[in-house]
């Protein structure tokens, strides 16, 4: 008797829970924002990734100035790390959720939501009655990866790509020298030299799940190795011979030589590591020298900086900017853009250098920046470098051979985010050792071949 | 079967209905309850009848031009996916593994409190402290300030024995994270238990003493009977509980390495939030209820008959 209710009411307690377990895949976070119309007060809430240039400068100055400028607006945030803000964002705009009236973006995205009119065209609704914006003045590479037929859905906060960090302290002692652009073979052997197991890291990587965590520095790899994602009748090739050598490694560089934990690290985890000189060298974002300069002084004094390492191609940095975007139809879209529009103007850039110095200044999205003499000197050890690598960068051809997508560190197509992922947590998975190279590669391999060509091409 | 059955019976037959209670009654006594059920019924039962509409639509969030019928491929993609199975296993494991060590801990913690010393009443608090603290919390604590291959605590104390930048959570993400939920529902466990130690009559103990039996055979001869219907309720409602653990997974790990810690709950998650595949999120959560009432029910059928055990 007391058996059977127990039972039934355990029962209740199990489908209840089971049946919950699976709506939580279903409740997603979205809130409409109530309508109005474009006017330029109200309430601004703005998706951005939790990286030290936005938590650290754009929140706190929102505050300080921008708020003040303009008091009919209210800016929210909403900050979330690489991976996370992707999710948010991509319900926020596919459902119309609207509960974002600006969204953090990048080159990736822009082109994919502006053609399934998700984003506002900024440069007919806002910049052309602007002039005082001056996108004129934007870098070209960065621009044009922004662009969608000829219009920008998206403006830079701040643009990057990727280049070595190396101690040159460490170099000294040990008598080596870092070349200007260094090929990933001379790099493997400086990482032999230079690590001390337990006190300093032969080289960081990323090593973190996520096509923009450790599949961004595995790409330019595999890239320079003459590795592509698909050829030109988009056949997967991730199990091809130069796809697997990059992997191979980079996983054995990394594993040999890399940080304890790499499968956890990404550029915040990196970032605190170098700083705190426990790196000898860092394959990174150009962006990292910003923020290496502003919260770890001694170690800046010590840093060099190189070209990405190479190996059958000539260059291999990669291109990425964090980019804010409008989603078309949102509320308050006149406030959102004076909010865009501030963040991104070089009035903007003063502000930084006057509250934090010149160094400090979000780089690599305004070629006024680059001949604007007090940032040249403040930020001539990384300046130069950060400008050449974006310049020579060409997302239309990434790698030796012709590819029929667009992207460097990504493949342009709506499927990549979830196969990028995919094969990021292969690739994490081989990092930390819970399977073999190849093993994740055909795992990958065959996530991919899952997709028709024709899904993948659009077609 | 037959146990269960001779359980079932007796409660079929009996009314339910006190006698001399009218209708009009019985809804006075029902209608207080009804806000609530009405509740439960909006929060679980309708939004799984939208799972399970959508379980049937091809509907990506990143593709443009939503949901449209597909039949039973999101099922078939749910059964031949070696994702599924894979963390459908890690579920088991993890969840069978985390319960039980927890209850093997919960008992002897909940034994050596049982007896009188001094600062018990501390003991026990601090014992019970992991329960209180916040999943998401004590997963972020554990996941950089504990095991950080470079600056955790851990490590920092297991250095002089030897142990050098051990990488727990890349290294035994799996083991990290059942370390984790172990350490949480110990206490759990422990409570439980105490409260079955100190409902046991002093004077069985007493006799048992009087008959010469030593303290390992009282201990299994008659404290671990009577603890038996403990230790099962601690053991179902751990089982519950864990089997939907999420925080931990996410917080520590996020389901990786590679998908070495990828449990059934994170793997729904991830379908949803990182493959934006809703339909097929929405099949995978219904196959999960399905297979979930399955197991309970045999959990809850053997359960019966260990009662029926008990009373015989």
């Amino acid at each position: 008797m007391s058996s059977f209710r127990f039972r039934l009411r355990a029962f209740g307690a199990v489908a209840g829970v089971a049946a919950l377990l699976a709506l939580a895949a279903c409740s997603s976070g979205g809130t409409s924002s109530s309508s109005g119309k474009a006017s330029s007060s109200g309430t601004v809430t703005v998706a951005v990734v939790s990286n030290p240039l936005i938590t650290g400068q754009m929140i706190p100055l929102t505050t300080s100035s921008f708020e003040k400028q303009y008091p009919g607006i209210t800016v929210k945030f909403a900050t979330y790390t690489e991976g996370d803000l992707r999710a948010a964002i991509e319900k926020d705009v596919s459902t119309h959720s609207n509960a974002f009236n600006v969204i953090m973006i990048g080159p990736y995205e822009t082109p994919l939501f502006a053609k399934n009119g998700w984003l506002t065209d900024l440069s007919t609704q806002f910049i052309a009655s602007d002039p005082a914006y001056d996108a004129g003045d934007l870098l070209p590479p960065i621009a044009k990866a922004l662009s969608y037929k000829g219009d920008l859905y998206a403006v830079p906060f701040y643009g990057e790509s990727s280049m070595m960090f190396y101690n040159k302290t460490l170099f000294a002692k040990a008598h080596l020298t870092m070349p200007q652009h260094p090929t990933w073979a001379q790099v493997q052997g400086f990482a032999a030299k230079l690590n001390q197991p337990g006190k300093v890291s032969g080289i960081c990587l990323r090593g973190l799940a996520g096509w923009g965590d450790n599949m961004a520095a595995l790409d330019t790899v595999v890239n320079t190795f003459g590795g592509q994602w698909f050829d030109m009748n988009w056949k997967p090739q991730l199990t091809s011979p130069a796809f697997e050598q990059a992997t191979n490694f980079y996983v054995n560089l990394v594993r040999k030589y890399g940080e304890p934990g790499a499968s956890n690290d990404s550029f915040n985890q990196l970032l605190t590591l170098y700083g705190q000189g426990k790196c000898a060298m860092w394959y990174d974002a150009t962006v990292a020298a910003t923020s290496i300069a502003g919260s770890f002084p001694s170690v800046f004094a010590q840093t060099g900086y190189a070209f990405a390492p190479v190996n059958r191609t000539k260059s291999s940095g990669w291109l990425w900017t964090w980019s804010l975007g409008i989603p078309q139809g949102t509320a308050n879209a006149g406030a959102a853009w004076k909010f865009v529009s501030w963040a991104t103007s070089k009035q903007y850039d003063s502000l930084v250098a006057s509250k934090y110095g010149w160094s400090a200044v979000p780089p690599g999205t305004r070629t006024s920046l680059y001949s604007n003499p007090s940032y040249l000197s403040a930020a001539k050890a990384f300046a130069p470098i950060t400008i050449a690598s974006i310049d020579s960068v060409d997302p239309t051809h990434p790698t030796l051979n012709p590819v029929p997508y667009v992207g460097i560190q990504y493949v342009d197509i709506p499927q990549f985010e979830s196969l990028g992922l995919t094969v990021a947590q292969q690739i994490a998975g081989a990092i930390a050792g819970t399977e073999s190279v190849s093993q994740a590669l055909q795992a990958s391999q065959s996530a991919a071949a899952a997709y028709t060509p024709a899904q993948l091409s659009g077609g | 079967m037959a146990a269960v059955e001779t359980g079932a019976q007796p409660a079929s037959k009996v009314e339910v209905r006190p006698r001399g209670v009218s209708r009009r009654e019985q809804w006075q006594r029902r209608l207080p309850l009804l806000p609530a059920l009405i509740y439960v019924v909006v929060v679980t039962q309708i939004p799984f009848v939208v799972t399970l509409w959508y379980s049937f639509q091809n509907y990506f969030f990143d593709v443009p031009g939503g949901a449209h019928f597909n039949g039973f491929s999101n099922y078939t993609t749910v059964f031949t996916n070696a994702g599924f199975r894979g963390s459908l296993l890690r579920s088991v494991f993890m969840t069978a593994t985390a319960v039980i060590v927890a209850m093997i801990l919960g008992v002897a913690f909940a034994v050596l409190l049982d007896r009188k010393f001094l600062g018990r009443g501390v003991v026990r608090t601090l014992i019970i402290t992991p329960f209180l603290v916040m999943p998401a919390a004590a997963a972020l604590v554990w996941a950089s300030p504990m095991l950080d291959p470079n600056f955790g605590l851990v490590n920092y104390l297991l250095e002089p024995f030897g142990v050098h930048h051990v990488a727990w959570l890349s290294q035994y993400p799996l083991v990290s994270v059942i370390a984790v939920m172990i350490w949480q529902w110990t206490p759990f466990m422990t409570l439980i238990v105490l409260a079955g130690l100190q409902s046991q009559p002093a004077d069985t103990l007493e006799a048992a003493k009087v008959d010469g039996a030593g303290a390992l055979a009282t201990f299994r001869e008659l404290t671990l009977p009577h603890l038996r219907p403990y230790i099962e309720l601690g053991i179902l409602l751990g089982s519950i509980y864990l089997v939907n653990a999420f925080d931990a997974v996410r917080l520590m790990t996020n389901g990786g390495p590679g998908t070495a810690t990828t449990n059934l709950p994170f793997y729904l998650y991830q379908q949803v939030n990182y493959a934006f595949d809703v339909g097929g999120a929405a099949a995978l959560g219904v196959v999960t209820v399905i297979l979930t009432i399955i197991v309970a029910t045999f959990a809850l059928r053997m359960f019966a008959r260990v009662f029926q055990f008990q009373e015989a």
